[in-house]
């Protein structure tokens, strides 16, 4: 058989490849169909789901204590900034408030949680893009913020420290010290990696004009935290919807111009600089008191009440075994975590289980603009704009 | 730069006068400052587009779409839409509720952020989204069956998932155990 000249010519246009889910730039288990084009990105499928744990299923068949620490295994770089929204929820259809100590301290170490998660997406998106340096320096730092959560908690990830109605037990003696102690070193650390990476040539030429956002793609598309400051826009929660101690603290909401990587990388090293200057300022301000609520329906009484009151030890049992019943009722909670809007949407029927808790993960809007951002851009750029969104699957696949 | 808080919670008032341009069945407000909107689910999208548009609310980033299972109702699913309103700093929560039999229509054309909160939902829920594109299974495996977070599927799932050394690969099997899961009833155990 003799082939016509025209079936001789078929051309290949687009082609489509299987990137992941085992990928080093994959941020974890992200498999992605993508249409390229020789090596510009026509089309990116992201296909999620390979670390889905039904966490929503199971806290629906768990007390409400004991559903808090799965918060911890959401976002696993940013273990605290969840917990305190689930927190924060509880507080919420309870109608409690807490004690001053244990804001300060829940907000020293969300601001510890903050440097936690940006230093890691900094340094692990400088990985990505080819420096290897300031990975290792920010893991030796992320090693010591670990350590101050291993204090307080004897976890040094999963912390499940702050507890509905303030935190789980009071800071260690010379805690406050040390903390501050590393506040004075950070920031020297901070210019080093910036040093290395702000005015580098090749991660200039590596971000500078990637995966630009327009910031009305940005609302649009649903983003938030530095995603959206990235575009130009001011919001920030801690300050337009404050929460804990953060209307009285001062601090600047780091906001980009144009909404692409390096933008949203500045921010990012803008913002632990803030945190620290946070940190500063709960270090100033902490005062002794009592670091939960004394009711003792939400939290458990102290040892020492506990060896000198009948009702101290059934409390704690009861609180422990059967777990405390919500009133009826319903709210969505949302706090600046590091990577944006983390919302928890708790719905409660009168019994000490959760009917609903609906997990707003801030990456799950991101990554599902992957697509948009990722368009006409060369393949590589493609790792550049996966590290910017700071994905971490454990949020996305719940 | 210091930037000045931008405190504008919204007033319930403006909602009773806003619905004489809407038709809603009720509105509600909890803990403080969380306000939100009951609407037919015919007039979802009506709604959703003044939400979105009307000068006095600019309701434009959707924040996130949840499903709720209410099994004992007559129409069983809630779709809870949290819209925000960067301008005016506050939020609303705009509830339709649905059945099993029935479709909602997407909010796709509205807020493009809708497609994986919804796709989400369809695959939790099973609630079918009309118009959207892209409806395809998000978080659950490939070729999986059911959808989890109902309230009448099993915890533990129907399925479990295990390396057979006998045929060298992974293999479906039906959950099996020997002893009755134990799921504590709500209330107190004793």
């Amino acid at each position: 058989m003799q082939l016509k000249k025209k079936d001789l010519n078929v051309q290949l246009k687009n082609f489509t490849i299987n990137f992941g889910p085992q990928h080093p730039a994959a941020h974890g288990v992200l498999r992605l169909i993508l249409e390229l084009d020789g090596e510009v990105v026509k089309k990116a499928d992201p296909h999620i789901g390979l670390l889905h744990r039904g966490t929503e299923k199971l806290i629906e068949y768990k007390t409400y204590l004991q559903a808090l620490p799965y918060f911890d295994r959401l976002d696993y770089v940013s273990m605290m900034a969840q917990e305190h929204t689930y927190s924060l929820a509880i507080e919420k259809l309870a109608n409690i408030s807490i004690p001053l100590r244990a804001q300060v301290i829940r907000t020293l170490f969300l601001e510890i949680t903050r440097i936690l998660n940006h230093l890691l997406a900094v340094g692990c998106h400088a990985m990505d893009v080819g420096a290897m340096t300031p990975f290792l320096w920010a893991f030796e730092e992320r090693e010591k913020l670990m350590e101050f959560y291993e204090r307080v908690s004897g976890a040094r990830m999963h912390a499940a420290y702050i507890r509905p109605g303030g935190v789980s037990m009071d800071l260690p003696i010379g805690f406050l010290d040390d903390v501050y102690i590393f506040s004075k070193q950070f920031s020297v650390r901070l210019d080093e990696i910036e040093e290395m990476l702000t005015n580098n040539r090749i991660w200039k030429q590596r971000l500078v004009d990637i995966g630009i956002v327009s910031s009305k793609m940005a609302i649009d598309w649903g983003f938030s935290g530095v995603m959206l400051r990235g575009s130009g826009i001011i919001w920030d929660l801690r300050r337009h919807q404050s929460y804990e101690i953060y209307d009285n603290l001062n601090f600047d909401i780091a906001v980009g111009k144009n909404g692409d990587c390096y933008d949203r990388y500045l921010i990012r090293v803008e913002e632990m600089r803030q945190s620290l200057h946070i940190i500063n300022q709960c270090l100033n301000i902490i005062k002794d008191g009592p670091i939960k609520t004394n009711n003792y329906k939400i939290s458990p009484p102290s040892k020492l009440e506990m060896k000198n009151s009948m009702e101290a030890v059934i409390h704690h049992y009861k609180f422990f075994s059967e777990g405390f019943a919500l009133p009826s009722g319903e709210t969505y909670t949302a706090t600046e975590a590091p990577k944006g809007e983390f919302g928890v949407y708790l719905l409660s029927n009168n019994t000490e289980k959760p009917y609903r808790c609906k997990i707003k993960a801030p990456g799950f809007a991101h990554l599902q603009a992957l697509d948009h951002m990722s368009k006409g851009h060369m393949i590589a750029d493609l790792v550049t704009i996966i590290g910017t969104q700071d994905i971490v699957f454990g949020e996305i696949d719940r | 730069m210091l930037v000045k808080n931008k405190r504008h919670f919204f007033n319930i008032e403006h909602f009773h006068m806003l619905s004489k341009i809407i038709p809603t069945y009720h509105f509600f407000q909890h803990n403080q400052n969380e306000i939100g909107v009951v609407v037919p689910k015919s007039f979802l999208i009506a709604c959703l587009k003044i939400f979105k548009q009307h000068i006095n609310l600019k309701l434009d980033l959707l924040t996130c779409i949840s499903g709720v299972d209410l099994i004992t109702n007559n129409y069983r699913f809630c779709i809870v839409y949290e819209l925000l309103s960067i301008t005016f700093n506050f939020r609303l929560r705009v509830k339709i509720y649905t059945n099993e039999t029935e479709v909602v229509s997407s909010v796709v054309c509205i807020y493009p952020s809708a497609n994986w909160w919804e796709r989400e939902v369809w695959d939790m829920f099973g609630i079918y989204f009309r118009n959207n594109k892209d409806l395809r299974r998000l978080l659950t495996d490939y070729g999986f069956e059911g959808y989890p977070l109902r309230k009448d599927f099993p915890i533990c799932g129907y399925i479990e998932l295990r390396y057979s050394t006998k045929h060298k690969r992974i293999i479906n099997e039906f959950v099996n155990f020997s002893q009755e899961q134990k799921v504590s009833t709500q209330g107190a155990q004793w």
